[in-house]
């Protein structure tokens, strides 16, 4: 791998008295797909939260491309512009249509001209197999199909690093499929990715590297092989037990 | 039982409902009807309250002049909404705002709708609508009218814009979130993604607001323009009868009871809309 493109450097979080993150180090090469476990309110969407500047950092650093975007008194919205982010709860714009979803970034962000903007947005939605329904408002889709329009809108503006917040979490089942399939194109094509997840599975195929977060640290961190069939930590062999017992692997 | 006939029994049963809630409404409003047309002409003064309050040759002599003075009404009204609108907005965005260096403005701005929304509407016409002019100004800008129409506006766009802040205030957290990850700054997520939700949402509370703005502009007549109710007054003395201000009561009826059946209505929708089904 040639470099690395996110970089969290002793990050810190916490939220009144409550330590959230602490002492948080992990290294993203290019095209490379991270995927965060851990239970519930182990800090992973806080992470990806900090990574995306959507919560100020303690302390720390957060490097992108070479640049400390956490730093104090930098304009956090060009940067923030090439890590897009895609949520649980898919929090599409729901007074757009579809079209508009997309093409907003491109327009207002990127300063495309109009046609332009619909045009990307059109190209993208196809992509994701939703082009028809480019005129549709987002409460007349499915989940699923809400999700993909989410997982379109960000990539519309060109993201370098794209974090993916537990975004299957909110979905029916028989949805979930769809989803991520579009997340396994995306690293096909080489995206760049960290993913909150609980999909197991999932996370086993896909990642190149698995870090297993437990009360705002990486307590461990290595190949998905690795951490699911052998991992070091009695913490994480309880997680991953319970996980199975749940019936999620 | 097979489905079929359970089915009739229950389409049957709610037919029986349906026609009994319908017998007992018509029902009672027939008994309040007749109550109200039996028993308030045998109270004593009904004779006397008949004759200065519903004559109708009266009623029609005056009412073209009722009408032609609540033109002036209509006119304040048209220029009232959009200052108040563009004012409100205006101070929504500034109380709004985060940025330490408008603190003074955020300080002003809540100072501004404490005082204005504290004080009755009223007062202050009569210190405005008395106050300005007495400052000395030329006879176009020193008229009452003017200065009351400065002061209706002042005191709406106070209480309008808490209506637009409770709008900007409930347009979630997570939708600026979405906007600001896709990396616009704070004043696009405003204009593109919350104030769009947020103006949708305050629409009924507004037309609320207008209506009674509406019946707040006879207020100014307090201060000396002749606009309906003082047009009212005026035919009172002359006709020695005061039927002239039924006739106004009718004439702002007329106005407002189509406007606050088109906002019940489109809060009604809003409901349905966000809350999707209503309980029976």
């Amino acid at each position: 791998m040639n470099g690395t493109r996110l970089r969290l450097s002793n990050v810190e979080k916490s939220f009144g008295d409550r330590q959230v993150l602490s002492g948080i180090d992990l290294s993203v090469a290019p095209g490379e797909v991270i995927c965060l476990i851990g239970a519930s309110g182990s800090g992973k969407s806080t992470l990806l939260r900090c990574c995306n500047l959507l919560e100020p950092i303690d302390s720390g650093a957060i490097v992108l491309d070479g640049i400390d975007i956490s730093a104090p008194g930098l304009d956090p919205d060009p940067h923030r512009r090439r890590i897009g982010m895609v949520f649980q709860s898919f929090n599409l714009f729901p007074h757009l249509s579809v079209l508009d979803n997309v093409a907003v970034g491109p327009r207002h962000v990127l300063g495309r001209p109009r046609t332009d903007a619909r045009q990307r947005a059109i190209e993208l939605l196809t992509r994701l197999g939703l082009d028809g329904h480019c005129d549709a408002f987002p409460d007349q889709l499915s989940g699923g199909q809400q999700q993909r329009v989410a997982i379109a809108r960000s990539l519309a503006v060109d993201p370098d690093v794209l974090l993916l917040d537990e975004i299957t979490s909110a979905l029916d089942p028989e949805l979930v499929g769809e989803v991520l399939d579009v997340v396994r194109t995306l690293k096909t094509s080489g995206m760049t990715m960290v993913m909150a997840t609980h999909e197991m599975g999932f996370a086993r195929e896909i990642a190149d590297i698995v870090c297993f977060l437990h009360e705002g640290r990486i307590l461990e961190s290595g190949p998905p092989d690795v951490i699911f069939e052998q991992p070091t930590h009695d913490r994480t062999r309880a997680f991953l037990r319970r996980v199975l017992d749940a019936g999620r692997m | 039982m097979d489905t079929a006939t359970s089915r009739e029994r229950r389409l049957e049963y709610e037919r029986r409902q349906r026609r009994r809630s319908t017998i007992i409404a018509t029902a009672s409003t027939v008994v309040v009807m007749a109550a109200v047309l039996v028993f308030v002409p045998m109270t004593p003064g009904w004779d006397k309250v008949r004759r200065s309050f519903f004559d109708r040759e009266i009623l029609i002599d005056t009412f073209p002049s009722l009408l032609k003075a609540f033109w002036l009404d209509v006119r304040i009204f048209l220029i009232a909404v959009p200052c108040i609108s563009i004012i409100a907005l205006g101070l929504a965005l500034a109380r709004n705002s985060r940025h330490p260096a408008l603190f003074p403005l955020r300080a002003t701005v809540a100072i501004y709708t404490d005082v204005f929304r504290g004080v009755p509407v009223i007062l202050t016409i009569y210190l405005i609508g008395f106050g300005v002019p007495g400052l000395g100004l030329s006879r176009t800008w020193g008229q009452p009218i003017i200065w009351g129409t400065v002061a209706l506006i002042l005191a709406y766009s106070a209480y309008v814009s808490e209506v637009f802040r409770a709008g900007i205030e409930s347009v979630h957290e997570s939708q600026r979130a979405a906007a600001r990850s896709l990396g616009m700054s704070s004043a696009q997520t405003m204009r593109i993604v919350v104030l769009p939700q947020a103006i949708r949402r305050v629409v009924p509370p507004l037309m609320n607001d207008f209506i009674s703005l509406q019946k707040d502009v006879a207020l100014v007549s307090l201060i000396g323009p002749v606009e309906i109710l003082r047009r009212a007054g005026i035919e009172k003395s002359a006709a020695a009868n005061f039927t002239p201000y039924v006739g106004a009561a009718i004439i702002f009826l007329a106005v407002t009871i189509p406007l606050t059946r088109t906002a019940d209505h489109l809060m009604a929708r809003q409901r349905r809309r966000t809350t999707g089904t209503a309980v029976a």
